[in-house]
């Protein structure tokens, strides 16, 4: 799949590509003219002596004075069309949905604010949003400066330690649109990946239903022992899932770890096999990873892969 | 020997070797440095081509790309566009003015050592496997203490040190050369137009350097004594740095292509045979650009999420730049037109080359200088593309042709016309093969500076292309330099003038001597060479049993008094070692600072111990004021 800046799915990134064409247009027109101008000069039959000025100086210095004015002109009006279309997308409206991404090295963590805590929902790498209506996020950065970049839906923005910005999103047709982080952020700059899912606002509200859930309960006895090795080994020692004892916040929350199409910030396909072979050795998918090997027998492994995958 | 051999060669051997203060030795030394700097850090480039030739890919890990990239910036920032460009200033400029040296011999002898000992150092650590990997533009926090254990950062920001300390000598040579010592009659409006250019340069270098200083000196503070410049936790800044950076870091890119618009205002104008058109438009258009390039940085943070109205000021700010960039190409495109039929030699090709390359860098430039497109555009290939259009199209192009055109003045040989043309070709068509696809990278949404991307991402096609078009690139290189190894051994041999070029260095022999003219011609006109009376007359009166040098008045370049120069000296080299060691020390502790200054204060008194051999030939010669021949053309012959 192709996606990109051009290739717009919501007002804000249209308003950016039609800026663009429109430069695009002005400036070809110039180019084309400048390199006429100059193909013809080389092409030019003149015979002028060495050092000595011919008489049409003071005609060359007016054409060139016309020339200057000419692009003084153009100049004005593309800084005017740039000014307006940054009017037009300065800031979402007062009623948009918020939402808080903080980024880390090297995944993103997203959050739905609620005043009813129980409400909140906590996930990673994956933005769920109504389609049709404006998103504002929220960014801000845990670590180093992050960028955040969905080019289908809008330009990018920075997130900055000690600053708070923000974004507005809004996509005009359903779809898995591709953002990568725009900063250089450090050695997984390059695997710091998410996804923007947009979706009808019943399916959405069905997302989001589904997400405020806390974790079932095992279903079988793998699942149990599975979830059992998560909270005595290291695992609940960096991850959260939701309604059970596991809390920490350093590495992505896991309630609904299995519901979510990618692992790692979009380094692997979510399935089993990428699951265990993360869980096994991490800094050998993404070098530089703060998640470290485990030390977990294939057994144990195999148990906390299937209660993961339970995580729906 | 002549006294005038006598008085300015070089004593033969190491020691002579080492000693020497000709501008001419010191800036041929500094061109094949930065030269051998710009092939290393284009290696570097190879290597990451080769990497993201296709996806997932593991031919280097994410720690060796990001030295590589990081290390390929720094190098061909501060070791290769701004030195080369004062290193051929420091050759040529006292030839275009017609004086004898640069205004302070030994202390360009010393910038040269010091450019030298940062840039071994920093290709040192890149080969040890601990060279800095933030970006030549080290953004903090990732640059910080926190995030980048270890020294490398250490020795990023001492890099700067020694790169910049030698920027500074530089550029007060280049000002001072120009402004003080050039020959009767070339009063400022006659002054060739590279030297207005390097003049302009030297003063945004004056002022932006600094700045940089500055930031890395808070940098290593913040590294080594837990200062928290940048340390929001602590009451710091992250943004703070990125000012600092861009407020020097975009002057910067202006420093390495203002000398280029100097060059081509030499090359351009021999080869349409006529002098160039609108030489006062293009003074002030350098001028504006110098002035304009500090108003624009802010443009390097369109998405820091700074207030709008704020970024229109700069985005107007930065579009205005393509007003005297314009006003430049114009009066090129009038003198070509209104100038004989060209011819198209080498230089000259690498001139046209400029214009349909740097003319899309400077169009795109406009579109990243607009703060709404830029929120797209920032930070991806598309900037990759467009920074190689600027600078690639606007200075290396116009430096090759300045190679083309000058190395016969520096050699005694011309560089051979036909490996010439294929170094233009495969340069010009490699170059866009290399760069053109990036422009559609980026609009497709690839970040820069990332080591691999996946195969979903559907990049590959371009990614490969362009890495064809990198090797096509190293192909042309190829071609350069074994024209340049070739040539200067067995090339043609080049008479004093071989483009019947207007300007003053072609009034001496090629290569020039040690005194560089062995009467110091006065000029009556911008285009001395081409005038029928040319000399109109020579300096007499200056003492030759010393390195003298005739000092002249800034505006009207009328005759003031005779300098003195001082002699060869292998202090400089040694003050070099001295201030080396104490810059390598404060990588690792800050007592290097105070310890390390003493052998440099040693070094500093032997550099200005008095000799008394010299003192001895002063009294002697007693040094008489100087005398402006009359215009006799008797004098000239």
């Amino acid at each position: 799949m192709m996606q990109g800046a051009l290739d717009t799915a919501g007002p804000f990134a249209q308003h950016i590509a039609g800026l663009f064409w429109t430069f695009v247009a002005v400036t070809a027109v110039v180019y084309l003219v400048v390199m006429g101008f100059l193909i013809h000069a080389l092409r030019r039959r003149s015979r002028a002596a060495a050092g000595e000025a011919p008489a049409d100086t003071a005609k060359s210095l007016r054409v060139i004075g016309g020339a200057v004015i000419a692009t003084a002109v153009v100049l004005v009006g593309l800084a005017l069309s740039d000014f307006f279309a940054g009017r037009a997308l300065a800031r979402p409206p007062a009623d948009a949905m918020r939402v808080q991404i903080t980024a880390h090295q090297w995944w993103w963590e997203i959050e739905y604010p609620d005043a009813n805590p129980s409400l909140r929902i906590r996930t990673a790498n994956e933005l769920h949003i109504p389609v049709g209506k404006p998103v504002a996020l929220e960014l801000i950065s845990d670590d180093v400066i992050h960028s955040f970049w969905v080019p289908s839906l809008n330009g990018k923005r920075d997130l900055i330690p000690g600053y708070a910005n923000s974004l507005a999103l809004q996509a005009s047709r359903p779809g898995v649109y591709q953002g990568k982080c725009a900063e250089f952020c450090g050695l997984q700059h390059a695997q710091m990946n998410v996804t923007v899912h947009a979706e009808d606002p019943q399916r959405f509200a069905t997302w989001q239903a589904s997400q405020r859930r806390p974790a079932p309960d095992p279903a079988d006895a793998v699942a149990a022992r599975g979830r059992d090795i998560f909270m005595n080994s290291t695992c609940a020692q960096c991850h959260a899932v939701q309604g059970t004892d596991a809390g920490a916040t350093l590495g992505p929350d896991l309630t609904h770890v299995a519901s979510r199409s990618t692992l790692a910030a979009g380094a692997l396909p979510n399935n089993p096999q990428a699951m265990a072979s993360w869980i096994r050795n991490p800094p050998a998918i993404k070098p530089g990873t703060r998640m470290p090997a485990s030390q977990l027998s294939g057994d144990e492994l195999a148990a906390v892969v299937t209660w993961l995958g339970s995580l729906r | 020997m002549t006294p005038l051999e006598a008085t300015w060669n070089d004593r033969p051997g190491l020691m002579g070797w080492l000693a020497t203060t000709d501008h001419k030795r010191v800036a041929q030394r500094y061109i094949v440095t930065t030269l051998v700097f710009f092939a290393l850090a284009g290696l570097m480039a190879a290597v990451m081509r080769a990497q993201l030739a296709q996806p997932d890919n593991h031919l280097v890990g994410p720690d060796r790309y990001d030295q590589l990239f990081s290390m390929h910036g720094t190098a061909m920032m501060f070791l290769f566009a701004v030195p080369v460009m004062e290193a051929v200033a420091l050759y040529l400029i006292p030839l275009m003015v017609g004086t004898r040296n640069v205004a302070f011999p030994r202390l360009n002898a010393y910038g040269y050592w010091l450019f030298l000992f940062g840039g071994l150092m920093s290709f040192t650590v890149f080969f040890l496997n601990i060279g800095p990997e933030a970006g030549w533009f080290s953004y903090v926090p990732l640059a910080g203490p926190q995030y980048s254990p270890g020294k490398r950062q250490d020795f990023y920001a001492q890099l700067v040190t020694f790169t910049e300390v030698a920027a500074l000598i530089g550029a007060i040579q280049i000002i001072v050369t120009a402004f003080k010592m050039r020959t009767p009659g070339m009063t400022l409006a006659r002054m060739p137009l590279f030297v207005w250019a390097m003049v302009a340069t030297a003063f945004m270098i004056l002022f932006a350097m600094p700045s940089v200083m500055l930031a890395t000196t808070f940098l290593i503070t913040d590294r080594m004594v837990s200062t928290q410049f940048y340390n929001p936790a602590e009451g710091g800044d992250a943004l703070l740095w990125q000012h600092l950076f861009w407020f020097f870091g975009h002057p910067e890119v202006y420093i390495i292509f203002v000398p280029a618009l100097g060059m081509i205002s030499e090359i351009l104008p021999t080869f349409a045979r006529r002098k160039v058109v609108g030489y006062a438009a293009l003074v002030i258009a350098l001028v504006t650009i110098s002035f304009l390039s500090f108003g624009l940085w802010v443009h390097h943070m369109f998405v820091t999420g700074l207030p709008p109205l704020g970024m229109s000021f700069f985005t107007a700010a930065s579009i205005m730049i393509a007003l005297p960039t314009g006003l430049q190409i114009f009066c090129w495109i009038a003198t070509l037109a209104t100038g004989a039929r060209v011819t198209f030699a080498t230089p000259f090709l690498f001139v046209i080359g400029f214009f349909f390359i740097f003319v899309i860098g400077g169009l795109t430039g406009i579109m990243l200088g607009a703060s709404t497109l830029d929120q797209q555009l920032h930070d991806s290939y598309f900037v990759v593309a467009h920074l190689h259009y600027v600078l690639i199209g606007g200075a290396v192009f116009p430096l090759f042709g300045a190679f083309y055109f000058w190395f016969p003045k520096l050699t005694g040989r011309l560089l051979s016309e036909r490996a010439g043309r294929w170094n233009f070709w495969l340069f010009f068509i490699g170059f866009n093969v290399a760069f053109f696809p990036m422009h559609i990278l980026g609009l497709e949404g690839m970040p820069r500076r990332i080591y691999t991307y996946s195969e979903a991402s559907g990049w590959q096609g371009l990614n490969l292309l362009s890495t064809l078009g990198a090797l096509t690139i190293a192909a042309s290189m190829l071609v350069f330099g074994v024209n340049v190894l070739r040539s200067w051994r067995r090339g043609q041999a080049a008479p004093d003038n071989p483009w019947r070029a207007s300007g003053l260095e072609w009034a001496t022999s090629s290569p020039p001597p040690s005194y560089n003219f062995a009467e110091l011609p006065t000029v009556a006109s911008r285009t001395p060479l081409w005038d029928a009376d040319f000399p109109p007359a020579t300096v007499t009166g200056l003492p030759e049993k010393v390195r003298s040098a005739l000092v002249t008045h800034v505006h009207d370049a009328e005759p003031d008094h005779v300098e003195i120069l001082p002699g060869p000296s292998v202090w400089p080299f040694l003050a070099a070692i001295a201030t080396t060691l104490m810059f390598i020390g404060t990588v690792f502790t800050p007592w290097a600072l105070p310890i390390g200054s003493i052998p440099i204060a040693i070094t500093l008194i032997g550099w200005f111990w008095p000799s008394a051999d010299e003192a001895e030939t002063l009294r002697e010669i007693e040094v008489p004021p100087p005398e402006h021949a009359g215009a006799s053309p008797e004098a000239a012959a």
